[in-house]
């Protein structure tokens, strides 16, 4: 089910502009990996690039080697709408589908890609419902539009999506950012259930957040503003948080930095 | 202010309130203003001897907007006025756009239902001369819903896939010289649009074409543009992330686009096309030009000559006696119903299809 995935030499650009410089990490399977760091540092682009979703940005573009369990995602003979099917997404604001009801959301990765079964689908969303937390509050109304959930219903449902297709890693954009605290524990909790099944990334700006949720913490960092981002160090999430290795770590985490 | 002057304390230009409360005027105040315009501007109309009611009007106008700003300056305040004398701007426009169309409406309704029953409905201008009553409009409404129905047919799916194209795949040169042909077509005049189709025809078939196919021919030259106008913007409406939420399912662009995308813009892109098969159901020009007209049913768009309603109230206009007038004001309420009925649809789908909230 999970895989590891190792970056080498990564950058990526907007047009001419590097936005992230030369990043290699390991992140390893069936585990929490955080990336933490200032607003523009590049972790949403870093993030994107490995499920090839930065290319859909135009002027998108990617240097370097993202391994999947030995596979190059960006070596020539390789489909994104395959990575993409392998390496699933949460975005920072809940997004369903606005046509569909809340069935449908669930079923969308597998229905828009031919699976017709009506069984097989019962099946799968109820599964990806409960895996997601949602079921027992939506499991009456499924019929209903999914965007008359709350915000903390909503990014559920949107993981619940994601995880239908079975992907082998999740990525998560800052999935907690627009949601209350009550609803963030909620997602807190669920991607500590997920992580026995899923390899999970997770973009956050709440450093307690990712203190609590994750087994390896990435910290980025931009020297100026214009310059690429680059990654300055990733270790176990209790190392960053109490005997950083680099001092611009220790200084971003407790709040001395500028 | 000048850095030298600043140890001077300044004084502020507006005075902070003492208390919040002031003198208002009463909510009916507006109306009472414009009624006071009204019977000033009508006597001074009566008084001067003016003969057009507009100048009565205008008249009125300028003196309901002097009248709002000069009593509410008194009374509240110039800010106040100034906010008065804009809302009463746009009251006396939205008053000046209505009037001409509830006054087209209007002729049109008393006009035309002088001779508009089942009849007339049902019956073709076959054997019927024009100085007599009688006869009807069924012949030009097959050749309206024929014409326009196939216009609708080849433009509506050119045109939104066009959109499609600019929106979700055109980059570069290509699609900025589709975008510049696209504007150029929504200038083209019904008549060239006409001649177009009327050379082609000679060119390619080397005769004259009479027949309703042409006709719909250049009327989808005509709604073409205006499809793809209103389905660009419907699309670009739709929320990247919602794209973004597709493609990273792993679901293929084409079928994030037909199952995704399209299905929130449905209502905006029927409301389009139906307003584009609004604004070609008037047209009479290239009907003139390649359908010729005709006074007998031909439910045949593809063979000899038809009638349509724009031509049928031209033709019969042109005739220039009572009974022919009738007959086209008739004409022209059946086409002004026809266009009604379909935005009416057009919003009704619209809402329905509408991404919903469903709290």
């Amino acid at each position: 089910m999970a895989k590891r995935i190792d970056v080498s030499g990564l950058s990526a650009f907007y047009g001419t502009h590097r936005a992230i410089d030369d990043i290699s990490m390991t992140v390893e399977p069936r585990s929490v990996t955080a990336f933490i760091g200032p607003s523009g540092c590049g972790k949403s682009t870093f993030l994107r690039t490995l499920n090839r979703m930065h290319e859909v940005t135009p002027g998108g573009r990617v240097e370097g080697k993202v391994l999947l369990d030995d596979e190059n995602l960006y070596a020539s003979n390789v489909d994104p709408v395959t990575v993409r099917r392998t390496v699933g997404m949460v975005f920072q604001r809940p997004n369903p589908f606005p046509t569909m009801s809340i069935y449908d959301n669930v079923a969308a990765g597998l229905k828009l890609n031919g699976v017709r079964k009506k069984g097989e689908l019962d099946t799968i969303v109820e599964k990806s419902l409960k895996g997601a937390n949602l079921w027992n509050e939506v499991k009456d109304r499924l019929n209903r539009p999914g965007s008359g959930l709350s915000g903390g219903q909503q990014q559920r449902l949107c993981i619940a999506r994601a995880i239908a297709v079975e992907p082998q890693v999740l990525l998560m954009d800052e999935p907690c950012s627009a949601l209350d605290p009550i609803s963030t524990l909620a997602i807190e909790d669920l991607i500590g259930e997920l992580k026995s099944r899923f390899t999970i990334v997770i973009v956050t700006h709440n450093m307690q957040q990712a203190a609590r949720v994750s087994d390896r913490t990435a910290f980025f960092n931009l020297a100026g503003v214009g310059q690429p981002g680059k990654l300055i160090e990733i270790d176990e999430t209790e190392r960053i948080f109490s005997n950083p290795s680099v001092q611009a770590t220790e200084d971003y985490i407790s709040g001395r930095f500028g | 202010m000048s850095h030298a002057s600043s140890d001077a304390k300044p004084t502020p230009r507006v005075p902070a309130p003492d208390k919040l409360s002031s003198r208002r005027l009463p909510r009916w105040s507006p109306l009472a203003i414009a009624v006071g315009a009204v019977a000033i501007g009508a006597a001074i109309g009566a008084g001067a001897g003016l003969s057009s009611h507009i100048q009565w009007g205008l008249i009125a106008l300028a003196l309901f907007v002097l009248g709002s700003y000069a009593i509410t300056a008194r009374v509240e305040g110039t800010r106040q006025a100034k906010d008065r004398v804009a809302t009463s701007l746009i009251w006396s426009s939205f008053v000046v756009a209505v009037i001409p169309l509830y006054s087209l409406v209007q002729t049109t309704i008393s006009k035309g239902v002088k001779v508009l029953d089942g009849t007339f409905l049902t019956h073709s201008m076959n054997n019927v001369l024009t100085i007599q009553p009688g006869g009807g409009v069924y012949h030009a409404i097959i050749g309206t819903l024929e014409q326009v129905g196939i216009a609708t047919v080849i433009a509506a799916p050119i045109g939104i896939l066009t959109a499609v194209y600019l929106v979700e795949y055109g980059r570069g040169t290509l699609a900025k010289w589709v975008t510049f042909f696209v504007d150029v077509m929504t200038g083209v005049p019904s008549i060239v649009a006409g001649l177009f189709i009327l050379s082609l025809w000679f060119v390619l078939v080397g005769s004259a074409p009479a027949s309703g196919f042409a006709g719909s021919l250049a009327l989808a030259i005509l709604m073409l543009p205006v499809v793809v106008r209103s389905t660009e913007e419907m699309l670009k409406l739709v929320p990247n992330e919602l794209r973004e939420a597709s493609l990273a399912l792993g679901v293929p662009k084409w079928r994030t686009i037909t199952k995704v995308v399209i299905p929130t813009a449905i209502g905006g892109i029927t409301t389009g096309v139906m307003l584009a098969i609004s604004r070609i159901a008037g047209e009479s020009a290239p009907i003139a030009l390649l359908v010729f007209g005709s006074n007998l049913i031909n439910t045949n768009p593809f063979s000899g000559p038809q009638s349509s309603l724009p031509y049928y109230i031209y033709q019969q206009y042109g005739n220039g006696n009572d009974p022919s007038y009738n007959r086209a004001w008739a004409a022209a309420l059946v086409l002004i119903a026809f266009v009604m009925i379909l935005n009416a649809v057009a919003r009704g789908i619209a809402r329905w299809k509408a991404p919903k909230t469903g709290r």
